[in-house]
Parts: C-alpha cells; structure tokens; sequence
C-alpha cells in the first residue's frame, strides 16, 4: 500500500494557504479584465482596475490580496489505497494551516468559540471536509474564506412546485441582500439538491470550479447564464456603488434529493475568490 | 468620475461640509483604526462614564484589521471590513465627535440620521485592494487593545489613500443613487 507522510500533509497545506492568498488564479484576472471592459460606471471601472493593480502588487511585494486571509476550508480527496503514517491526519492539516500563516504573515481570524470569542492567535482549526475516493493519491484543497461575502450567504429550504423559478428569486433576493457588503463583485456559487446542509456545501463546491467555466449539463448552463444576466441587472456594481458588473459568474451544482424537497443554497464569494490544489 | 479632491486630516466640521457624495478623494494625514471588538469595548466603556484610551474628536475611523507587517515592513494588508457591523455602536461614537468613517458597504438609516445630526461623513475604501492600501500607509502603531490583535486600535498616517465619498453630512448616499441608475428590468 502506498504511504505518505503526515509530514508532507503539513508541508503541502502550509504551502497552500501561501500561494491562496497571495496569488489571485488566472481565471479571476480573467474574469475582472473582462469586466473592466463591460462596465459603465466609471468609478466601478477605476475599482476594478485597482484590483488588477493590487493582484500584482501582492505577487511581487508578497503582501496577503485581502488584510481578510480568511478562516481556511480544506477540501481532500483521499484514496483508500493511501495509507497516512506518522501521525494524525486532522492535526497535521491544521499544523499546515498554523505554520502557513505564521510564516506568511497572514491575519489570524479565528475566534477559539463563537460566543467567549477569544482569537485562537493561529487561524487554527480549519474546517476540513475528506471525502474517500478510489485510487492511492491525496488532492488537498485549500480555500481561504473571507467572512465578508461569507457572512451573506443563505440557505432556504424551497418546495418541488417551486422549482427553478423558486430557485432564480431565491438567488436574486440573496444578492440584492447581500448587495455592497458581500464586496462585489462577487462569484455566486448555487447548490441545489440534496439535504439542508448538503446543498450549503455544494454551493461552497460550486465556487471551486475555476471561475467563469460553464457547466457540462446545457439546462443548468441556461440557468447560470439566466441568473447572472438578472443579478447583473440589479445595479449593485462593483463595490455597490453601482454599475452593470455585480457578479463575474453564477455556478451551480446539483445533486439527487427527496421526493418532498428542493434544498437550495447560496455561497457568495467576493472578487477574491482564492483556491489551490496540490495533489500528493 | 469626477475630479478626484485631496483631504488633509484631521478633518473639521468645514472640510467635512464639503465633502459631496460620489467624489473620489486622496486622504493625507492620521487616521485611527477599530472594527468589531474594539467598537464594543468603546461604547462599554462611554456607557460605565469612563474616558476612551483615544480622543475621538475630529477623527476618522478607519474600519479594517490589517495583517501582521513583515519585517522591516510599515503593515501588512490592510483594506476595508463591512462597515455595517459597526452601526450599532456608530451613533455613540459620533457623540463623541467622531467626523469620519471609512470601510465597505452601506450603513443603516440610525447611522445616516446621526450623521447627519452630528455632521459626520463616510467613505468607502475599494475592499478587497488590500496589498495596494498597505503601500499607502507610511506608518503604524497600536495605540489602544493591543491584547485585541488584529482588532486593536492602530494610529496610522496615510498619503494619497483613495477612497469615494458614499454618504455625506446631508445623508445623500451613493449606494442608493449608484444602484438606482445601474439597474434594469429583468432582475
């Protein structure tokens, strides 16, 4: 059986969490030039163009994108022919997530409980989701969420005779709540299906997808292409100070549900949308 | 875009009179740094009678919690948090005489009318431009809560910190106007 080391768990995921945050994907610089070019609002456009500017100042000057380096959600893929040695899996992860923000200089943002609220002082624990898949490898996912956008995300628990039309006014209430606060523009990732929380976490799996990339199945690609044209006409803009880019992209995922349910959830993302992968 | 206005802190009642809605500005002097904790620990402190670790008066608040400065560094990245979580305790610093305020985001209809009522204006930093907004910030200290962390109260000086005037003393409000105009049916 193959063998990897808790010690490369710890070394890959430090690594992450430093190339999350100061390095903005090729997908979103994508994505925000192309907004460059489509928004009327002057202001929104000189914001957007700030953005661009300060994506290249963090890569050279290595400074974090956003003073928010977030609470970091991990995503691995683990395979059941893998055998982890040395040590315990969940603690390793997060002694990656310890040293990859004291190393960086990255904010720590945890609180040790959500009511005595006392900062941790390491941005330690992070929230991580395994999920065990054929093969002998380990893909590790490290997404560090800003709580901006993350704070105005929602679940609703909608009826089957609702259907799509439930699930489009469902999404555009979300936005227009969420409207300055969620730093746009945002990514807004949809999951629809499944259970209560299920949904909430394909939402938050939407948002892995690199940016703007269509989905395969051509009714759900209708339907991204739908609600991101009515979310831009809201008007919100860039920052909320109006203007004709308040999303770069809607992604939605599905899952198989209950005969009595349509779970559906939205997680937004601000413009800095930050992920890497590593597989060991 | 209008013509971009230079501000000199620290602000007065005049400077902050004509500060109009929508126009971008270039901040130049001292500014203080609170956000969610250390708000609290203002307001708590206003409400037992006791003095405040800063003076309030003629000052603008700046509404972030910069990472750590590497070394050799003035600060780390240090853009704008969502300004609204303050609104609860917002209308108690204004008292205080509290001219400005600076984060991301709209604010509620209390803080508007306080604003208005104690001629305060707020201006919204570009969130999100973190790495850019530490390269504005020429120096730094923790002045107050410095048991807070990255929620502590830091003094910072700035030069030629861009930020758009969102709200001014007479409550008109760029976020409404902005959406306004930008919208179109089929949303």
């Amino acid at each position: 059986m193959r063998e990897i080391s808790v010690e490369l768990i710890t070394n890959t995921v430090a690594g992450l969490c430093r190339e999350a945050n100061l390095d903005l994907g090729e997908d979103m610089l994508a994505l925000i030039k192309e907004a460059v070019s489509k928004e009327e609002s002057p202001l929104g456009r000189s914001f957007l163009e700030s953005l661009l500017e300060n994506a290249g100042l963090a890569r050279r000057k290595e400074l974090a994108l956003c003073q928010d380096t977030g609470m970091v959600v991990v995503f691995a893929e683990l395979g059941q022919e893998l055998h982890i040695t040395g040590g315990d899996f969940n603690a390793a992860v997060s002694e990656g997530v310890r040293r990859g923000y004291r190393e960086n200089y990255f904010r720590r943002s945890v609180v040790k409980d959500p009511f005595l609220r006392e900062n941790t002082g390491d941005n330690t624990p992070p929230v991580i989701y395994v999920q065990v898949v054929p093969g002998d490898r380990l893909r590790l996912t490290v997404m560090p969420k800003g709580f901006g956008s993350e704070n105005k995300g929602q679940v609703a628990m909608l009826t089957p005779a609702q259907g799509k039309e439930g699930v489009k006014e469902f999404v555009l209430k979300t936005v227009s709540q969420a409207a300055a606060g969620s730093c746009p523009p945002v990514v807004v990732g949809v999951g629809v299906g499944g259970t209560m929380e299920y949904a909430a976490l394909l939402a938050k799996r939407a948002l892995l997808r690199p940016a703007g990339t269509k989905h395969q199945r051509a009714d759900l690609r209708e339907l991204e292409k739908e609600l991101l044209a009515a979310v831009n006409n809201l008007g919100i803009g860039p920052q909320g100070l109006g203007g004709r880019r308040t999303a770069l992209a809607v992604q939605v995922e599905v899952y198989p549900t209950h005969i009595a349910g349509l779970p559906c959830a939205v997680n937004l993302s601000c413009h800095c949308l930050r992920h890497k992968t590593k597989i060991l | 875009m209008e013509a971009v206005q230079r501000v000199d802190l620290p602000l007065t009642p005049q400077k902050v009179r004509e500060l109009q809605a929508g126009t971008p500005v270039r901040l130049f002097g001292e500014i203080l740094t609170a956000r969610d904790a250390a708000h609290r620990r203002m307001v708590q402190a206003l409400s037992r009678g006791e003095e405040l670790p800063v003076l309030l008066k003629n000052t603008l608040i700046y509404y972030t919690g910069p990472c750590p400065a590497r070394k050799g560094e003035v600060i780390g990245a240090a853009g704008p948090t969502t300004s609204s979580r303050m609104d609860t305790y917002t209308p108690r610093l204004l008292a205080e005489g509290l001219l400005g305020m600076m984060g991301k985001g709209d604010r509620s209809p209390a803080v508007i009318e306080a604003m208005k009522e104690y001629g305060a204006v707020y201006l919204a930093a570009p969130g999100g431009a973190g790495a850019l907004l530490a390269g504005k910030i020429t120096r730094a200290a923790a002045v107050a809560y410095e048991d807070l962390g990255p929620e502590a109260v830091f003094r910072l000086e700035v030069a030629d910190f861009p930020a758009v005037v969102a709200i001014d003393i007479f409550g008109n409000n760029l976020y409404r106007r902005g959406r306004r105009k930008y919208a179109r049916s089929g949303g």
